[in-house]
């Protein structure tokens, strides 16, 4: 990675804020942290971050509420660190919007390793674009649109519409999914691929819940074809 | 020992009483009613007897002829004879065969009827005595004449209905015997089910089982012992709960601030050799503690997620084999470790929890055992064992206990108390076993079982 990657490190308690902000400007980062989810969706405003990495025990508005905000703003990638096997915060973070999470305590090279994984996600390929139904994919470009308007989706989702219509019609595991998009290692989290493709469809289908292009193949993975 | 337990000695005690009450009251009424029985027989033939003699008295005289005697004994209409010293009328029985002896020394000197009942050729008898008295001068007193009346009657009549009584009396015994038994049996059960009962929950209480309940049913004393366990059992869950809780509570108060410690220990690493010697090693040693309070920390939390019942198995088919190779691969151990590992053996298992096993197992075996540490797959196990001293037998009992160390003296080790404890959570959320044990030819052998 060439240029230097600006992280908006959500984080309350002061300890784990500096501590991580130290760690993340070791590896190279240029950080900016704030205390609150509010100051977190201000500072995402002005400084216009690569990455968010968010807490999610906040006080006032928590780190869902914050995700929403931030989401709705711009397509921001969001790293949720979560308190270990809280499992109901890591479905729920990932409702909210959040590209990957990583728990706590964290560990700083696992934290580096994710972030650069999200920021290469929107690498462009030399590839001219494909259609697909009423979706047009722009490889090159990186851009998608439908019925000649432009979708806005965020890295993550991105890759994954990138990877899935790669070789449409064939079945895709979630570990393959996993692997190719979030470059986890071999024990990823398979919620993170669902819960994606989830807010894929809400982008790119006409009724998310009868899907034309994003198909699941039960308890397997899924597949990309338009009928 | 036979009556050792409760239910047989119910039993021994109800039947006993039943017994007793039986035969005392047959016995009470059969004695009864074998009197009145023979009385009434013994009337019906003295009575007439009785009235024939004394209506003939008047007309004997002293000392009566032979003739006398035979017409004394023919106004009797009985089977009977007159006696007078050595005659005797000439009808009628031997008194000197039928009539026991000691009736006959008795008749002598008594100055009322007697009667004894005998067995004469099988068949039950009565045979009564009647002397009779005299006036010598009139007013004087009564005295013995000498002469004296025998005769027999057969008993065989109410014989009959007292051995019929009898019989009735043995066949109510014998009917309510088993009755009682039955009875008994009932009421062992009665008091013996909610023992047993109390019984297989004291037990489970004592494998661990904490949640364990009895139903209190009734009011009697069991139903009072069952909710006394019920609220033992209740106060030591809630003080189990409790303990769990505050080691929960604190594991998670420790994690922030050990997120943050963790965050900067690399930074402690990278710029140790620029420090000065003193602080370097103070740096690197800040930096490895912390990591391992981090790992004891997260191992923690780990063991009250179970505790807490708040771990759930994610299943799918997997190749088992291929599933611990990259769990070794991942920890960089493939070339360290041994392999038996067969394509082809599938399972549904909880990859993430197959791989914490995995990693506790063979982590286990590296540092505490000597190489090779070997994996084998075989189609229904997994065992990981190695080369060093194998487990002390009085500690085999022990190693999945919590923070169990078998040498109290032994520093710390590397891990952080908990490993083998937690695989061994995680091999029984997935319904399975793991099993320590010393192989034959040294070292120690960890055998995995999931249903798989």
């Amino acid at each position: 990675m060439g240029r230097v990657v600006m992280v908006l490190l959500v984080e309350d308690d002061p300890a784990v804020r500096e501590g991580l902000q130290l760690a993340l400007r070791r590896q190279g980062h240029d950080v900016h942290a704030a205390g609150t989810g509010e100051e977190g969706v201000e500072q995402l405003r002005s400084r216009r971050p690569d990455i968010v990495v968010l807490d999610i025990m906040l006080p006032g508005i928590d780190g869902f509420e914050t995700c929403r905000r931030m989401r709705a703003l711009v397509e921001v990638p969001i790293i949720m660190l979560t308190a270990r096997g809280d499992d109901f915060d890591v479905v729920a973070g990932l409702e909210a919007g959040a590209d990957d999470y990583v728990v706590k305590p964290v560990e700083p090279r696992v934290l580096d390793a994710r972030i650069r994984a999200v920021l290469r996600r929107t690498v462009s390929e030399p590839s001219s674009s494909e259609r697909f139904g009423d979706l047009v994919i722009d490889r090159a470009g990186l851009e998608v649109t439908k019925n000649e308007t432009k979708v806005g989706l965020t890295p993550t989702e991105l890759k994954l519409l990138l990877e899935l219509s790669r070789t449409p019609g064939r079945v895709l595991s979630r570990q393959q999914i996993l692997e190719a998009v979030w470059e986890h290692d071999y024990l990823g989290d398979s919620r993170l691929v669902d819960a994606c493709v989830q807010r894929l469809r809400a982008k790119i289908e006409d009724v998310p819940g009868e899907p034309k292009y994003v198909h699941t193949v039960r308890g397997f993975g899924y597949r990309f074809g338009p009928k | 020992m036979i009556l050792s337990g409760l239910r047989p000695r119910l039993m021994a005690a109800f039947a006993a009483v039943t017994l007793l009450g039986a035969v005392a009251a047959t016995g009470a009424s059969y004695a009864t009613a074998r009197n009145t029985l023979l009385d009434d027989a013994q009337n019906q033939v003295m009575d007439p007897l009785k009235r024939r003699v004394e209506a003939f008295v008047p007309r004997l005289e002293l000392p009566p002829t032979q003739e006398a005697l035979d017409e004394f004994q023919s106004t009797l209409q009985a089977n009977a004879v007159v006696v007078y010293q050595d005659k005797r009328s000439r009808s009628g029985f031997d008194p000197s065969t039928i009539v026991p002896a000691e009736l006959r020394t008795a008749m002598r000197t008594s100055q009322t009827f007697l009667f004894q009942r005998t067995i004469v050729q099988n068949t039950p008898m009565l045979v009564v005595g009647i002397p009779v008295l005299y006036r010598p001068d009139d007013k004087g007193t009564l005295t013995a004449s000498g002469v004296e009346v025998y005769a027999t009657a057969p008993l065989t009549q109410p014989e009959r209905a007292i051995t019929g009584l009898a019989q009735a009396a043995w066949i109510g015994v014998a009917l309510v015997l088993p009755l009682a038994l039955a009875l008994a049996l009932f009421a062992a059960r009665g008091v013996l089910r909610p023992v047993r009962r109390l019984g297989a929950a004291a037990r489970a209480l004592g494998a661990g089982k904490l949640d364990t309940r009895i139903d209190p049913r009734g009011s009697d004393e069991l139903a009072e012992l069952a909710r006394t366990f019920n609220s033992a059992a209740e106060a030591l869950e809630a003080s189990q709960a409790a303990s769990r809780r505050f080691v929960a509570d604190v594991s998670h108060e420790l994690r922030t601030p050990l997120t943050a410690m963790n965050a900067v220990t690399a930074v402690l690493d990278e710029d140790a050799p620029q420090l000065p010697p003193d602080t370097a090693v103070a740096a690197r040693l800040v930096s490895t503690e912390t990591r391992k309070l981090t790992k004891l920390v997260q191992d923690l939390i780990e063991i009250s997620r179970f505790d807490e019942a708040r771990n759930v198995l994610e299943l799918d088919e997997w190749d088992i084999g291929q599933a611990v190779r990259d769990s070794l691969a991942a920890r960089g151990w493939t070339s360290t470790v041994d392999t038996d590992l067969p394509e082809g053996i599938t399972g549904r298992v909880d990859r993430r929890r197959l791989d914490v096993i995995v990693a506790n197992l063979v982590g286990n075996a590296l540092r505490h055992g000597a190489s090779p540490v070997c994996v084998v797959l075989r189609p229904s196990y997994l065992e990981v064992s190695d080369n060093g001293p194998g487990i002390a037998p009085e500690v085999l009992p022990h190693v999945f206990d919590r923070f169990y160390k078998a040498d109290t003296a032994r520093a710390r080790s590397e891990g952080s108390g908990l490993g083998l404890a937690i695989a061994w959570e995680n091999a029984r959320l997935h319904g399975g076993t793991i099993e320590a044990a010393n192989r034959p030819e040294g070292g120690a052998v960890f055998t995995l079982r999931l249903p798989w």
